[in-house]
């Protein structure tokens, strides 16, 4: 058990990387993306294509990537969801949702709907036995730290910089800030970029960690959006206390009975729902607390 | 009046197609009444109600697995188990929304994913089921019914419940709780301040839509008599609200009479662009991105807007 609880959160560190985009978006310019595991899981294959025509490793491949993460949010922000803001409230959700079909069959169509695994060099495998019923693997510790650097340099990046300053600016009151001079629409364009590169970034280690195959990216779109819920919409540390407790009931759950893995994240996501709304006597506001920490 | 008694002339000779059609347009015809179905429901929530949800397909399941359950473990007849299962739909509906109407906008969307999930884990974890694997209630129908006869039932069955759906629908945006329901979607804040019951409204929404979606489920079954193995294609996959967004945008959200061109358009595209496999629901998408962003109104909508149409009178028109 506790070496499942302690599995479990080593898995937070992997909903909490791909949950960040996902939570970056939301504070900033109130879109859930619907799309958002299926752009992370563009990412992996991108990282395969790269690898195998370059024949570099998969770290090495984050660097080709990552930069056409940004590139592909900032357009996307430009061309799709821009437009997709001014037509409506309820549109953003219809738009990304008709992209995570669109971009789920045309990986299937050019990748085949066949599993796939990125390698994960000798870090992949190695662990550390703690004890006879514990083991740690280290390439789940490299993801989590990797999730804490991600989430820490954002938090510096709003705290201490002028885009920071930009982003939370807009996401408090897009109009205002557009009088002190900001440009919301790029810095919205900005924010879709490092959405989609620490996506692209957690679609990666997704890869490496695990199987994956064109449709993943729905599942863990699920899963990203019930870590950012549980640990509150709009925090973006609260995104990490998500993701971490949601590894955990599902590494338990997975103790009780294998088949119910994301059963027991989604008992728990739907709990904490029921519990909020109790508490809560005026019923559950959805408010974006803005997209700082 | 003269357009209801055309309605009416409509549904008689609707009624008397099996007498008069060969089997292979009635198959057709139940095709596009269970789409029909799904379009009416899912415009009912997002576009009456404001509520998107991408996890109507967790009801379609439950339809089809209900009438497996209890025609072929129970032996009931299978048009009672249909009736029965829909009935057992819409109670299920009720604690759903008493744990999701809590949420708004896309946290409602994907929530009721979640739902959809977890209505399908469960089901998977029955073996009597079929375990995930699929099941199929052909020895329900077909140790009862020659296939004619099941077609023709099926049909009438088909009909049957579009066309109650439809006038329920119609009763209810006719109705008082019809007229808050649209103020509840234009503006739930000043709506709750003149004293409009907004949980209470989009309650009974969700259950319509609900029953209406279980309802489409048991027809479906009934058509097609097996329930494929899990995954995106299956009863509870993710593909079936790709189809309900697609007919009623391009259709046009928030009026009646678009879910049904929709569906009608829908229906058109899958008969005859058959040979598509992905490209077919690449071609769903884009379409439904591409009229989400430039033609908000879908085909009906732009039509009443251009030619000031209005066939049916369900309060004003939406225009988005």
């Amino acid at each position: 058990m506790i070496n499942a609880i302690l599995h479990g959160i080593l898995l937070g560190g992997l909903y909490a990387l791909l949950a960040t985009g996902l939570s970056l978006m939301f504070g900033v310019m109130r879109i859930i993306n619907l799309a958002h595991g299926s752009l992370a899981l563009v990412g992996a294959y991108m990282a395969f294509l790269f690898m195998e025509h370059l024949h570099i490793s998969t770290y090495l491949a984050l660097v080709p990537v990552l930069p056409g993460a940004l590139i592909v949010g900032y357009v996307l922000q430009r061309t799709l969801l821009e437009r997709s803001l001014r037509a409506g409230e309820l549109v953003p959700l219809l738009t990304t949702f008709g992209l995570l079909i669109v971009i789920g069959n045309l990986l299937q169509y050019f990748f085949s709907p066949d599993v796939h695994s990125l390698p994960s060099g000798r870090i992949g495998t190695a662990s550390w036995r703690v004890t006879s019923s514990v083991t740690i693997p280290w390439f789940d510790v490299l993801i989590l730290a990797v999730a804490v650097v991600v989430l820490g340099g954002l938090h510096l990046l709003l705290r201490r910089t002028q885009l920071g300053r930009e982003l939370r600016a807009t996401a408090s009151d897009a109009d205002t800030a557009e009088l002190m001079g900001v440009n919301a629409r790029r810095v919205y364009a900005r924010a879709t970029a490092i959405a989609v590169a620490t996506s692209a970034l957690a679609g990666v280690f997704y890869a490496m960690r695990s199987a994956f195959d064109p449709f993943s990216g729905a599942t863990q779109l699920i899963y990203a959006f019930e870590a950012v819920v549980i640990g509150g919409i709009g925090s973006l540390w609260g995104t990490l206390v998500g993701g971490i407790v949601l590894g955990v009931a599902q590494t338990v759950g997975a103790q009780i009975n294998v088949q119910y893995f994301a059963l027991g994240g989604h008992v728990v996501f739907l709990a904490v729902l029921i519990l909020r709304a109790v508490l809560q006597a005026g019923g559950l506001r959805v408010l974006p607390r803005g997209a700082g920490a | 009046m003269a357009f209801t008694l055309g309605l009416g002339v409509l549904l008689a000779l609707l009624a008397f197609a099996p007498l008069m059609l060969s089997q292979g347009s009635l198959d057709n015809l139940i095709q596009l009444y269970f789409l029909v179905i799904l379009a009416i429901m899912w415009n009912a929530l997002a576009g009456y109600g404001g509520l998107v949800s991408v996890g109507q397909q967790a009801f379609i399941g439950i339809g089809a697995y209900a009438v497996v359950f209890l025609s072929v473990q129970h032996s009931l007849n299978p048009y009672f188990a249909m009736l029965l299962a829909t009935l057992i739909g819409a109670a299920i509906s009720i604690p759903v929304a008493a744990v999701m109407l809590w949420l708004r906008g896309g946290a409602f969307a994907i929530g009721m994913w979640v739902v959809a999930e977890v209505f399908a884990i469960l089901i998977s974890l029955d073996a009597s089921l079929g375990g995930g694997t699929g099941t199929s209630a052909v020895l329900a129908f077909n140790l009862r019914y020659t296939p004619e006869q099941r077609l023709r039932y099926t049909y009438w069955a088909a009909l049957a419940a579009a066309a109650a759906l439809l006038v329920i629908l119609f009763l209810l945006l006719r109705s008082r709780l019809g007229a808050s329901l649209q103020a509840i979607r234009d503006d739930e804040a000043a709506a709750a301040s003149v004293g409009v019951r907004v949980l209470l409204g989009k309650g009974v929404l969700f259950v319509l839509a609900g029953a209406g979606c279980t309802a489409a489920g048991t027809v479906i079954l009934a058509w097609q008599l097996s329930i494929p193995p899990l995954g995106p294609d299956s009863i509870f996959g993710v593909n079936w609200s790709a189809k309900m967004i697609f007919m009623v945008l391009v259709g046009g959200l928030g009026t009646f009479e678009g879910p049904i061109i929709g569906a009608i358009i829908l229906y058109l595209l899958q008969t005859y662009v058959s040979n598509a496999g992905v490209w077919y629901f690449v071609m769903l998408g884009s379409i439904a991105i591409a009229v989400a962003l430039f033609l908000p109104s879908g085909v009906w909508g732009a039509a009443q807007d251009r030619f000031n149409l209005q066939l049916l009178p369900v309060g004003y028109r939406v225009r988005r």
